[in-house]
């Protein structure tokens, strides 16, 4: 017990308190409790990206994963509904059979992956090395994952931007930019679907205008 | 047992993996699978930056010696340096690169499924995907009879 490295330790803690979200979220049907633990797994994902060494990752993580992924998502659950209903049994069983079977696929796979910390595994020895050799000769900036993000890939992040963009753009657009939001129904054949169930004044009114 | 040891990280990212892509699958509400969504790939995030890890090594941000030492490695005394400080190890800064892009697009596309689930429910007034299955089966099977 006592030959057990603390950062190893750190990493099972971490590895354990991963688990048991990630099956909380399984089992738990409130919305609000499912988002506010996505948001606790994203903050746990960042530590442990600190013990990995990734520290632009962790806090990009954090800041990201765990503050602005939570913040839409209680956003769209505020606009929507609180509560899950609950699946029967046997419609969970096909997926329970898939997600079984894929993963002991890729388990049977993990013995062809290179072993944890390995320096001179194949992800590690060729490019990886040859970038931080890059940076210190041609880059002043020290931070490695800087100096590849923005110099040697630029153009990748700069699709990263247009992404950024599309993505706004297209909220934009599904949510109504002219006032309309709310008001626009979906007419199937000609009838009113969302009509029958809760028709209020507000669809009526916006309707005659 | 050490081989299982040696790839303990993998076998745990598998198992959250798995769970994020059974909450994907077996969730009716788009909410959750959304949440499910996002708890898989902060998994692959996870197999992706701890493939990148090496042993006994620092973040990938070079030390100050070893920086000047590259870039002025003229001087004696700072050739030394260098020498010494060129068996720092670093840990792959590639992985980190690529989730950091991965990360960002990961929050784009959920903003944009949730826009999704808004407007879904604006217009049918629920959404568990069983009864906007029911309503669009209803409303066809009524369309048809007119």
């Amino acid at each position: 017990m006592s030959n057990i490295p603390p950062t190893l330790m750190l990493d099972m803690g971490l590895m354990a308190m991963l688990l048991v979200v990630a099956f909380a979220v399984v089992r738990l049907r409130s919305l609000f409790a499912i988002v506010m633990l996505q948001g606790v797994y994203s903050l746990l994902s960042a530590a442990w990206f600190v013990s990995l060494d990734a520290v632009d990752v962790a806090f990009t993580e954090a800041a990201v994963g765990a503050g602005i992924s939570t913040v839409l998502m209680l956003g769209a659950m505020l606009l929507t509904e609180r509560e899950a209903k609950p699946v029967a049994m046997q419609k969970q069983l096909g997926s329970l059979f898939i997600v079984t079977i894929t993963g002991l696929a890729l388990f049977y796979a993990i013995g062809d992956m290179p072993a944890f910390g390995d320096a001179h595994s194949a992800a590690n020895a060729y490019v990886g090395s040859d970038y931080i050799a890059a940076t210190k000769n041609n880059i002043i900036l020290p931070n490695v994952v800087t100096a590849v993000l923005a110099s040697f890939r630029g153009y990748d992040t700069f699709g990263e931007v247009v992404v950024i963009y599309m993505a706004g753009l297209g909220i934009l657009l599904l949510l109504g930019l002219n006032g309309n939001a709310g008001k626009w129904r979906a007419q199937p054949n000609g009838q009113d679907v969302a009509g029958n169930r809760n028709s209020n004044a507000d669809s009526e009114a916006g309707d005659k205008s | 047992m050490s081989g299982l040891f040696e790839h303990f990280n993998f076998a745990v990212v598998i198992i959250l993996m798995m769970v994020g892509l059974y909450v994907v699958f077996a969730s009716n509400n788009m909410i959750k699978k959304l949440v499910g969504l996002s708890v898989f790939q902060t998994s692959v995030f996870l197999l992706y930056i701890s493939m990148g890890k090496v042993n006994g090594a620092q973040p990938p941000i070079i030390a100050e010696e070893d920086l000047h030492g590259a870039s002025e490695g003229g001087h004696d005394v700072v050739a030394q340096g260098a020498h010494h400080a060129a068996e720092v190890l670093y840990s792959n800064p590639l992985p980190h690169v690529l989730i950091l892009t991965a990360i960002v697009v990961g929050v784009a596309t959920l903003a944009i499924g949730l826009a999704l689930v808004v407007r879904i429910r604006e217009v049918y007034g629920t959404i568990e995907e069983d009864e906007i299955d029911a309503l669009d089966y209803e409303i066809n099977l009524e369309g048809a009879a007119e």
